[in-house]
């Protein structure tokens, strides 16, 4: 039979029993919908822990001094005094791979304005703070370059303390007194929350490094150096690069283990990956389910068809068709109304993951790929659950199936 | 696809058919030795009571089924040994079918109706099915019903497009199994007018009936019993249908129509 005879001959069919068709699809629709869906809303959650794990530092990098060792005695991690402000400046000028460094002093003290006082962590830093960090400021600006060269007295505010001595939320401007220094409010950062340690992100002034060291703290000695490679596959490198230039500049010998180290925070991204990945997974499983369920619905009634066009099929075969075109008739309607049951399908879970980010608020993301993986997968259940009603028409005798009442 | 049929063989060839049915554990003797020629151009009546074996003849006849024993050639072609495909291409390309009824695919019209055995045509000569579908169509008096669905027709009307779908490969042989059995008189009259007109035409007919008034309007009558042909000779006085429906039309009032 030739190929266009073929689809003509199962479209007319499709076309003529429209409430057939439409039943056997809706298996079908059904299914390849609830996977986009679950899949849009999988990776929209995917999307969104990516953004908080990046809200944590883009590409972040943190060195911290290393151990030292008195008489044989460790004094654990961090015992060390070993990063200087210097270090930073190093890395800062001699780096390729880095974006940004910032070293971190930090310090206590309490936070004398607006509506009281408060105690809060200091931290000393530099501009590239706020972009390793990705922080955006709410109110007012971050200071600058100039403000950290000329050791000026000015603070961000951290969303909890600002909130904590200006309630009115009319901190910028504002005096504020960190050891009976007075410092200029130049900025509110955005609330970050808390850590996944549960310690309060928010709660923290932001000054110049050099304002710390010169008014504050007095030490050259820092607590931690921040940087950002460029971009996530630039860490491990970034990495490296960070450690080749510290050992250098500490002047340790090929034998010396680091006196600092270097991380990453790829440790917790990789979890909070894999854990949405097998969200997604789990979601894709049970739409897979409902597909799974449709193909057979498109097998059930392919059999009733099968039994119902019992005569029709009959009648082909005595007028010359061959068992294989009786067949292959079959497997065309059934991977046919599959298809366009898939598409529709896909019309429908994108109109749907559409409503669910306008109505929830979820962030939905329908992908290609999931498009055509669960188009390819109808076609594929149309051939699968089509082929043993299609091998059964194929197999019937004319002479009783003409008979067939 | 089919070997071209020698020039002057008879369409139908057969002899010493035997078909054998096992039945649970019991064989039942559907033909005993059937011996049929049918030359071209012929009209002929098969028939028998139900049991007789003229639906199984019909079959056999049909490439439909195959004797248990026996040979039987086709426009001079040995159907022995040929695959289930080969025969479907016989039936596509050398028979015609007529069924009592009808067998028409619902929800379609006349026209994709007859048009139906050339969309199997597996020769690769170009076909103008549709057209080819209307001169049929044409043929059997249907030109303004082309585009009707069957649930559309009456039933003298439906029986016509089947006629129009067994003519429309231009066969050697329509094979017409009870073509009348649901029609009422008049209408049955008008198919025989019909087979006649196409009889003289040229078409070999073969009607397999248990109505004697049909047998009536054939050329020839073969009766069955039990597996045998126990009678096979001419029809003495051979009726005309057009001529009877216009002699009914003229004793029934118009009222009646």
């Amino acid at each position: 039979m030739k190929i266009g005879n073929l689809i003509g001959v199962a479209g007319a069919s499709i076309f003529k029993n429209k409430m057939r068709t439409l039943l056997t699809m809706l298996g079908i629709i059904i299914g390849v919908s609830a996977v986009i869906v679950m899949v849009a809303i999988g990776a929209g959650a995917q999307g969104q822990i990516e953004r908080q794990i990046q809200n944590l530092g883009t590409n972040m990098l943190v060195v911290t001094p290393g151990s030292t060792a008195t008489g044989g005695v460790s004094l654990g991690g961090q015992s060390g005094s070993g990063l200087t402000v210097e270090d930073a400046e190093v890395l800062s000028s001699q780096s390729f791979l880095l974006s940004g460094v910032s070293p971190v002093i930090s310090t206590f003290s309490q936070a004398v304005g607006g509506t009281g006082n408060w105690r809060a962590p200091i931290l000393g830093v530099d501009v590239d703070y706020q972009v390793i960090r990705d922080w955006d400021v709410v109110q007012g600006e971050f200071f600058d370059e100039t403000d950290v060269r000329t050791i000026r007295r000015e603070v961000v505010l951290g969303n909890t303390v600002a909130e904590n001595l200006f309630p009115n939320g009319d901190a910028v401007g504002q005096q504020l007194r960190l050891r009976d220094v007075p410092m200029t409010i130049v900025g509110v950062l955005e609330a970050k929350g808390q850590t996944a340690e549960g310690s309060d992100q928010d709660d923290v002034i932001l000054v110049p490094y050099t304002t710390v060291q010169n008014r504050l703290a007095g030490r050259q000695f820092v607590s931690q150096i921040l940087a950002s490679a460029y971009s996530s596959d630039d860490v491990p490198a970034a990495q490296a690069e960070i450690q080749a230039i510290l050992r250098d500049t500490h002047g340790l010998a090929p034998n010396e283990a680091d006196d600092f180290t270097v991380r990453d925070q790829g440790e917790l991204a990789d979890a909070a990956q894999e854990t949405t990945q097998v969200m997604t997974l789990l979601l894709a499983a049970i739409a897979s389910i409902s597909l799974l369920v449709g193909g057979i619905g498109i097998m059930n009634i392919m059999l009733v068809s099968v039994t119902e066009r019992t005569r029709e099929i009959g009648l082909r075969l005595a007028l010359g068709a061959y068992g294989s075109d009786v067949m292959k008739q079959f497997l065309v309607e059934s991977v046919v109304m599959s298809l366009f049951g898939g598409l529709t399908g896909v019309g429908i879970g994108y109109a749907s993951s559409a409503a669910i980010a306008t109505f929830t608020g979820w962030s939905t993301a329908v992908s290609v790929p999931t498009v055509l993986l669960a188009l390819g997968f109808a076609g594929a259940v149309g051939v699968f659950f089509g082929f043993y009603p299609a091998k059964r028409a194929a197999s019937l005798d004319p002479i009783e199936a003409l008979r067939y009442e | 696809m089919t070997r071209p049929a020698p020039l002057g063989a008879p369409v139908i060839e057969a002899r010493g058919l035997e078909r054998v049915f096992q039945m649970g554990g019991t064989e039942v003797r559907a033909l005993r030795g059937v011996d049929l020629t049918v030359g071209r151009g012929e009209m002929l009546a098969v028939m028998g009571a139900s049991g007789s074996g003229k639906s199984t003849l019909m079959n056999i006849l049909g490439c439909l089924d195959r004797p248990t024993a026996g040979s039987y050639a086709l426009d001079g072609v040995s159907v022995e040994g040929l695959s289930k495909n080969q025969l479907a291409d016989i039936r596509n390309q050398r028979l015609g079918f007529v069924f009592q009824g009808f067998n028409l695919l619902p929800r379609t019209s006349a026209l994709e109706n007859v048009e139906l055995p050339l969309l199997y045509d597996r020769s690769e000569r170009e076909l103008d099915t549709k057209g080819l579908a209307a001169a049929a169509l044409e043929r059997v008096g249907l030109a303004d019903r082309m585009d009707h669905d069957p649930a559309e027709l009456s039933g003298g009307q439906q029986q016509r497009v089947a006629i129009a779908r067994a003519l429309v490969t231009k066969p050697s042989l329509v094979l017409a199994d009870e073509p009348t059995g649901n029609l009422d008189t008049h209408t049955t009259m008008e198919i025989m007018a019909l087979f006649q007109e196409l009889n003289a035409e040229g078409v070999t007919l073969l009607i397999v009936t248990h109505e004697p008034e049909i047998s009536r309007y054939t050329q020839r009558i073969v009766e069955l019993r039990d597996g045998r042909i126990i009678h096979d000779g001419p029809v003495r006085e051979r009726g005309h249908a057009l001529t009877d429906l216009q002699a009914r039309a003229d004793l029934e009032p118009a009222s009646a129509r």
